[in-house]
């Protein structure tokens, strides 16, 4: 892959629009009955619809802008994205987040330390005590700019569980992934994290990896990955961290624009379809998350927030966000959802199944 | 444009030869799988092994199926490539070796 400067959006591609990519998702292979679609995959286990079930993780993305330009990324994130979540949103989503049942609260982008009122949102939520309280930092954020020095020790002020990505534990595998210079610069931010007490065995502080493939293959085995990070990083930089999550790239948005123009798209799609696993529709992480725009509108998850495909519930907005409503509702679907139901699973936390 | 003798899409197909041959199919995927399952020796060595093989039985369908598997498996490109080395070395040997042959024959011949 070769890494690009401006989000598909910026470029004007065509592929930024979600119903082009839902067009394509739709066609070609699934259409011609070549490949099940989804749909009719969890037909024949009978898991068709796919229900919600009870609310375990608020994930709330707190816009789009970006210091990285990753060529997977299905956000399609970057420094030229506007879209920001504004305090008043945010106000609504701490409304939610103080009333829900919610173990875990997932704070993520773009870089979510971006948004102008991310310090601010993130001290007001950590009052509300929720359990697990993440935030999905790209780690070179850290060392992006002087005023994000400090992020660490915010971090560790407030409990902050931190979740950060890396491609792999060579430089050239993340540098072709994430752009020049990430690797350094996440070694540098680990190490940083490290010394206030992340990720240090035993240490309450928790640091944990997001590993996904480079290219248009499948991520391995989540533990074997986990080994090989642990070995490689500790030997050549010190570096300690608790788990590492294997994560399967989904087929949209820049990964979708790579799979089509490296001309892997049919093969990425006969592999995920291959790869289905029943098991792993069971605990797709749709199924007990709530994702919220950074306008305050709903979503099954991530994924189908960057399709623009709403929750399928009269409560559609944080600002009418109903629990009850929620629960229990058919989780919207494409064949994007290949992506998290391939070998073990695949979701926000690693695999599933 | 003629069409390729090989085509990188059939190795989709590879399953369909159990409908010719049913049962014989089916005890060789059931032996592959189990072949391949962690053992003495790891799911990441076997796939390298394999790796090596396919380059040396020069089988493009093997070649594609476990690039892709090692890559999976986090194995980096110069691993890869030092597993090919050691299919090309057992390769030029067992040609040279017989170099030997060559040597005692002409001996006997010439000798």
């Amino acid at each position: 892959m070769a890494t690009a400067t401006k989000s598909l959006k910026k470029q004007g591609n065509d592929l930024a629009q979600s119903n082009r990519q839902l067009e394509i998702l739709s066609n070609g292979i699934f259409k011609s009955g070549e490949l099940p679609t989804f749909k009719d995959k969890i037909s024949e286990t009978s898991q068709f619809p796919l229900k919600a079930k009870k609310l375990e993780i608020l994930q709330i993305n707190v816009g789009y802008m970006c210091n990285q330009v990753c060529d997977h990324c299905h956000v399609d994130a970057g420094p030229d994205r506007k879209e920001i979540m504004t305090r008043d949103t945010m106000r609504q989503c701490l409304e939610v987040i103080k009333n829900s049942g919610a173990h875990t609260l997932d704070l993520t982008g773009g870089a979510p330390e971006m948004n102008p009122d991310f310090r601010w949102f993130v001290e007001e939520a950590a009052k509300a005590g929720i359990k697990d309280f993440i935030v999905r930092s790209n780690l070179t954020i850290i060392r992006a700019n002087k005023k994000y020095y400090d992020l660490p020790e915010f971090f560790k002020k407030h409990n902050v569980h931190v979740v950060s990505s890396m491609p792999h534990w060579t430089r050239g595998k993340t540098d072709k992934q994430r752009g020049d210079g990430v690797f350094d610069k996440s070694i540098k931010a680990l190490q940083e994290l490290n010394a206030v007490g992340y990720g240090m065995p035993g240490s309450d502080l928790k640091l944990d990896l997001v590993y996904n493939p480079s290219g248009a293959f499948l991520p391995g085995d989540q533990a074997a990955m986990e080994k090989d990070f642990k070995k490689a990083l500790m030997e050549d930089f010190g570096i300690e961290f608790h788990n590492l999550f294997a994560i399967t790239n989904l087929p949209i948005a820049r990964f979708l624009d790579y799979l089509i123009a490296s001309e892997n798209y049919e093969d990425y799609m006969y592999s995920l379809v291959e790869a289905y696993n029943p098991a792993a529709v069971e605990n797709v992480m749709c199924t007990n998350t709530i994702s919220i725009s950074w306008d305050g509108y709903l979503f099954d998850c991530d994924f189908n927030q960057m399709l623009e495909l709403p929750v399928n519930s009269k409560s559609r907005h944080v600002s009418d966000f109903n629990e009850e409503l929620l629960e229990g509702r058919n989780i919207v679907i494409s064949q994007h959802c290949y992506g998290c139901t391939a070998g073990a699973g695949s979701s926000c936390q690693g695999v599933v199944a | 444009m003629s069409k390729p003798y090989y085509d990188a899409a059939d190795l989709r197909k590879f399953g369909k030869i159990t409908e010719w041959s049913e049962e014989l199919g089916n005890k060789f995927f059931d032996y592959y799988g189990k072949v391949f399952e962690e053992g003495a020796l790891t799911a990441r060595e076997k796939s390298l092994i394999a790796l090596a093989v396919a380059h040396t039985e020069q089988c493009p369908y093997c070649i594609d199926a476990y690039t892709k598997d090692t890559l999976q498996r986090g194995i980096t490109k110069e691993q890869m490539m030092e597993a090919i080395h050691v299919g090309a070395a057992i390769k030029s040997g067992a040609t040279l070796v017989h170099g030997v042959q060559m040597m005692n024959k002409v001996n006997k011949l010439d000798g």
